[in-house]
């Protein structure tokens, strides 16, 4: 498998709001995280939702971001996190 | 004068003995009728199907943790493998989606959510509860989880780090609690009967053995 | 929806209808007979009003995404589906 990122790596989401069937959540875009997890590669929903094959697959990974980061006025604990399943196309180095 | 007749407001109650169907009614009962005579899935298979929905429950989930908290070969192999563990316990995984097992941890504590729809650990669970999909829980367990599990009834520590999981792709997630305190010498059913649906989405702990 | 604030968590859970039920087991048949990928259920609920989405229940807006997608698909034609319903409202108690 050919995945761009490694496990402890930082991340950042991509901004933008393209039309379509998009699984990365509008909570997260622009925002920085790290990886967890490498997944593997699994075909593109984005494509699959309109009846296509998604291929090639994309790497998709696990990726953790500090709850504080995330929102501006967060009261939980400044340890928290969030994380969520993102494709690599979604994501750049930081 | 014109009557305005408004079928909407009764389309979420289920049909009733002698009431009107609605709309939906209607339209599930076209659509699956057309269906079958199209040649597209028979009678049977749709009877089968319904089966399966109520073949698995909380209760498949709860002998999984149990066995995880007895057995700790089985635990490792859970939290590195699950969908092979599971398979040796007679589940069908399928070839999709793919689970993994989360670790609740005294300073480790993942609650799961799909804020873009309503994906669950269905395999080992059944079908997900009314809360986890509503709008309440999807839009607020990511932005306050602790607001969200002290309406549940629990309270953690600000030292433990909470860990909201959001499955947005085709990873399913449950979570294996952690194992109650004066338990030692417990049976695995004995166990099984402590794990709720609820502590395996993360929004409680299990029961403790003296409730 | 992450990140809107909707109010507290009704914890209800219904006893699932025999209705509801038949509608699961559609969708079922139809993603495991392969006519339907998940990723389209997906996107054609996301295709409903908003309006419909806030007010219809899940299993509701399960029948409005396969009606669409059966539609889409050419399993069935809406005129098909029309007429059936037609011949049903007429056998339906009043």
């Amino acid at each position: 498998m050919s995945n761009a990122f490694k496990v402890g790596q930082r991340v950042l989401v991509k901004d933008g709001d393209p039309p379509g069937h998009i699984r990365t959540p509008f909570f997260l875009r622009g925002k920085s995280g790290v990886v967890e997890t490498v997944h593997g590669e699994f075909r593109n929903p984005e494509e699959l939702a309109y009846g296509k094959e998604g291929l090639p697959k994309k790497p998709l990974y696990l990726v953790r971001f500090l709850q504080v980061e995330v929102w501006a006025d967060y009261r939980g604990a400044p340890g928290d996190t969030v994380s969520a399943d993102i494709y690599e196309h979604w994501l750049d180095a930081e | 004068m014109a009557h305005h007749h408004d079928h909407d407001h009764d389309d979420h109650a289920p049909i009733e003995e002698g009431k009107a169907p609605s709309e939906f009614d209607l339209l599930e009962q076209a659509i699956r009728e057309l269906l079958i005579e199209k040649n597209v899935f028979s009678a049977d298979d749709l009877r089968r199907q319904v089966d399966r929905i109520d073949s698995v429950s909380p209760a498949d989930g709860a002998k999984v943790v149990a066995k995880a908290w007895s057995d700790p070969a089985f635990k490792a192999q859970l939290l590195s493998d699950p969908k092979t563990a599971i398979e040796a316990l007679g589940y069908d995984v399928g070839p999709a989606p793919n689970l993994v097992v989360l670790e609740n941890t005294d300073g480790l504590h993942h609650v799961v959510v799909c804020t873009l729809c309503s994906c669950y650990p269905r395999v080992l669970l059944g079908p997900p509860p009314d809360w986890y999909k509503s709008k309440e829980y999807r839009g607020r367990v990511v932005i306050d989880p602790r607001g969200v599990l002290t309406e549940f009834g629990t309270q953690l520590d600000a030292a433990v780090e909470i860990k909201v999981v959001d499955s947005t792709a085709d990873m399913r997630y449950l979570v294996l609690p952690p194992r109650p305190a004066d338990t030692e010498g417990m049976s695995e059913e004995q166990l099984a009967a402590l794990v709720t649906r609820d502590c395996m989405v993360g929004v409680t702990f299990p029961d403790s053995p003296s409730n | 929806m992450g990140g809107k604030d909707f109010g507290p968590v009704n914890q209800r859970d219904h006893v699932r209808s025999e209705w509801d039920n038949r509608v699961d087991a559609v969708l079922r048949l139809m993603l495991e007979g392969r006519r339907f990928r998940i990723d389209e259920v997906r996107r054609a609920i996301e295709s409903l009003t908003e309006r419909d989405y806030m007010s219809f229940s899940y299993y509701q807006k399960w029948l409005a995404a396969i009606r669409i997608l059966i539609v889409e698909k050419e399993l069935l034609s809406e005129d098909e589906i029309d007429a059936r319903l037609d011949q049903l409202r007429q056998k339906a108690p009043v």
